[in-house]
């Protein structure tokens, strides 16, 4: 007797889910409250770096309602879903949060590039836009074709010529690369794929050989793989890889006997996370990245004595001013921005998306202002339009010295003669594939 | 006291081999259906059609189409994902490379192609049995997603290799809405689900289920095992690739190999396992608790409110789930499908002890 009726209940229990009618009396109650900017965060757990980003990103938003009590009065809400990752997790993640908050949710800030790929078309349709700091799809640069899709600071594309930049400038020169053999290890996935072309592009304009060897995901079995890039005589590696890859690359690396300061760290393998647990097989280590790391900036202050004070804090405090903890906070500040601008343009009251789109078309941060948000020398100075949805932003080198990341260089201005050709190319057949017309960036500056 | 059958006499064979010999599950399937095809749409949110009752339904047609072989032919396989990323890739090649063909008969086309590859790797399941077939059809797992990644050919070249799948058409009107997508999925999966309950019932059914009790046997009473295995793996790939196909198409919107790891076969085999190996309900209650518990999860830890903080919930969630399903597998050993028989033998009586 005992078993049926345990089951039926809990059938029923599942089938009678609460959130089947709550949801709807939740927002109202939302509604009539107050003035409220939705921010979702697209979390995940199963990789630590990605929940020290959007736990800095959280912190930011906290900090601002509690120094200045939201962005011009308006207070600002989020709530986490947990993506796992995946994307089939991740869109159900979306349509959950999408509704939320007084006018649905400001933004969708993205660190998953194929759950990106899968969520340009409903987010255009929702009229949500995606942020994909740092990250692809690096063509949706071009707000013509993708006016919801904004790849800020900068785009795959042009980390990974300034990666080439970098190299030429060590090897001296952009003609010393004819010759030179570079191997290409990627991620094997959206992420890892969207470098093959512009890389194979640059092979051939600069004269280096360039062999790309995939690493299916999570990658942590590189053995053979790095035997193989030890027998091509190989003078560079790239490494694109993102979560326990970049670990077991150093690791492996170290084993097959290649130099680890000939290893160069896309942006997404440039985090401590990845890095300490190495150990001194990661000495020498050279990544890409397009913000500053440390914890020297008013920014940070102000979030460790407002929150972290108060244990408030959304992530462990040993990551405080890491390289993706300061990533997380560039996701805030630029938000943030983006609110503000758009609230001076829509009205100072809870904004939509659509609106807030705007803001993030229209963001001006001048150096002057970083520094007014205490944010100096955390990100070069960026200002997006409608043609550019990137904002033109510097990649600066760091070099692991066993303990931290130390910078190499200066911040580094890439070439766009060499992207926008591709940017266009590429626009231009997504636009035929999907029938868009493109705006006309002339008219709607 | 409801559920009891005296008085309902069958007067031929045709009421006899009915699906539903009981005038009560007749009157309970059909209210059911019409629920699911007129109340829920009015009712359910956007949340709840698209992201959780369309996946439910693709997983348990993907639960059926590996019933067919594991529960009812007796074949392990580990491969069902993969044959879900044929199905997909396939259906985006055919809306892609012949534009003029209509969506549903792209999906079974979709279907046909995930058999012929079934079959291909169904060849080895005549040689080798149980586990090892398992470990035959995990190969058909890896080798087939990295075909798919490998051949540019496949995601008509795509640089990132997800691919958005092409707008849904039917009769002349552009399926966006979820609930539009949800009826499409249900009436697929409907039609779908019905075709297997009378395919097992029937002759090629029983032969199915002859060799899973004792292949030797089996072939001793005239079952040729060639065809008929191969039968049971080319069934079901069809309904994975069609899962597959609708995956794509109506849940996700994009094509990606990823989308159909190993992870997505585990996932397949659970449902069954808990739902009931060798039952079409027990795929649906299967897929019903694979893919509704976690949510249903979230949402309990969602009353807690801000107290529980977003990692422990998740945590929380993970080892929840993995106690329930040790459990209900020492409970119930022969899923829930198994639980909802008992059920019904108790209602038969009750409210009477005997």
């Amino acid at each position: 007797m005992f078993k049926p009726l345990l089951v039926s209940g809990l059938l029923a229990s599942l089938l009678v889910n609460p959130s089947f009618a709550a949801d709807a009396p939740k927002i109202a109650e939302k509604d009539s409250v107050k003035a409220e900017q939705f921010f979702p965060i697209m979390t995940y757990r199963s990789y630590t770096a990605g929940a020290t980003m959007f736990g800095a990103f959280t912190d930011y938003l906290a900090m601002i309602n509690a120094r200045d009590g939201g962005i011009n009065g308006v207070r600002l809400t989020w709530e986490d879903c947990d993506s796992e990752y995946k994307t089939d997790k991740g869109i159900e993640c979306y349509e959950k949060l999408k509704k939320q908050g007084t006018h649905g949710a400001s933004a969708f800030a993205l660190l998953q590039t194929s759950l990106a790929y899968a969520l340009i078309e409903r987010s255009t349709e929702d009229k949500i836009p995606l942020i994909t700091l740092g990250s692809g799809r690096s063509d949706a640069t071009d707000g013509s074709v993708f006016p919801y899709v904004f790849p800020l600071v900068a785009n795959y594309w042009r980390q990974n010529v300034a990666k080439i930049q970098f190299i030429a400038e060590r090897e001296g020169g952009l003609e010393k690369l004819k010759g030179k053999k570079i191997v290409n290890l990627y991620h094997n996935s959206a992420y890892g794929k969207e470098t093959l072309a512009v890389l194979d592009a640059q092979a051939e304009k600069y004269g280096f050989s360039v062999e790309h060897f995939s690493i299916n995901p999570p990658g942590i079995e590189q053995q053979g793989i790095w035997l193989q890039i030890r027998r091509t005589k190989a003078d560079w590696v790239i490494l694109r890889g993102f979560g326990a890859m970049n670990s077991t690359a150093l690791k492996e690396a170290k084993r097959a006997g290649f130099p680890i300061d000939h290893i160069i760290g896309s942006a997404w393998s440039s985090s401590e996370e990845d890095t300490q647990p190495v150990g001194d097989a990661a000495k020498g280590f050279i990544a890409a990245s397009f913000n500053g790391g440390g914890d020297d900036f008013r920014v940070i202050t102000d979030i460790k004595q407002r929150i972290y004070a108060d244990k408030k804090g959304h992530v462990d405090e040993k990551y405080i001013g890491s390289i993706y903890y300061n990533r997380g906070i560039v996701l805030g500040i630029l938000s943030s921005e983006a609110v503000r601008v758009a609230q001076e343009k829509f009205g100072k009251q809870p904004l939509t998306g659509e609106q807030v789109r705007w803001g993030y078309e229209h963001l001006d941060l001048t150096e002057a202002r970083l520094k007014e948000l205490g944010a100096e020398g955390l990100i070069t100075a960026i200002k997006t339009s409608c043609a550019n949805h990137e904002g033109g932003g510097k990649m600066q080198f760091h070099q692991w010295d066993g303990e931290k990341w130390k910078v190499i260089s200066g911040w580094i201005a890439t070439d766009d003669s060499f992207v926008k050709p591709l940017i266009q190319a590429s626009v231009a057949q997504y636009a035929k594939e999907h029938h868009i017309i493109p705006r006309d960036c002339n008219l709607n500056p | 006291m409801f559920y009891r059958e005296c008085g309902q006499f069958k007067s031929g064979y045709a009421a006899d081999q009915a699906i539903f010999p009981i005038l009560q599950d007749k009157i309970a399937m059909g209210v059911l259906l019409a629920v699911a095809f007129i109340v829920v749409p009015l009712v359910a949110t956007e949340y709840w059609l698209g992201s959780i009752l369309i996946p439910f339904l693709i997983l348990s047609l993907a639960a059926i189409g590996l019933n067919i072989l594991t529960g009812y032919a007796g074949q392990l396989s580990l491969g069902s994902a993969a044959f879900m990323a044929v199905g997909a890739f396939a259906a985006y090649n055919f809306a892609l490379r012949l534009p003029m063909l209509p969506l549903v008969v792209d999906f079974i086309l979709a279907g046909v192609v995930a058999a012929a590859v079934g079959i291909l790797f169904g060849l080895p399941s005549l040689r080798i049995k149980g586990f090892y077939l398992a470990v035959a059809t995990l190969a058909a797992q890896f080798f087939i997603t990295w075909g798919l990644t490998r051949f540019g050919w496949f995601s008509n070249n795509s640089a990132s290799g997800v691919i958005t799948a092409p707008r849904i058409m039917m009769f002349g009107y552009e399926l966006t809405s979820a609930s539009s997508r949800y009826l499409l999925t249900l009436s697929i999966v409907a039609v779908f689900a019905l075709l297997a309950k009378n395919m097992v019932r029937s002759q090629i059914g029983r032969a199915w289920m002859a060799i899973r009790d004792m292949d030797i046997a089996a072939e001793v009473i005239g079952i040729k095992m060639l065809q008929t295995k191969l039968l049971a793996f080319a069934v079901s790939s069809f309904y994975c690739g069609v899962a597959g196909a609708l995956w794509a198409f109506l849940y996700l919107g994009t094509v990606d190999a990823q989308a159909f790891d190993l992870n997505r076969s585990f996932e397949i085999l659970f449902m069954i396992i808990i739902g009931g190996v060798g039952s079409i309900l027990g795929s649906f209650l299967g897929a019903a608790f694979i893919v509704l518990l976690p949510i249903f999860l979230n949402v309990v830890a969602g009353l807690f409110g801000s107290s529980l903080h977003a990692d422990t919930a998740s945590h929380f969630e993970v080892m929840i789930f993995g106690a329930l399903i040790i459990f209900f597998l020492i409970v119930e050993p022969h899923g829930l499908a198994r639980l909802w028989q008992i059920t019904k033998e108790k209602l038969r009586l009750w409210p009477f002890p005997h």
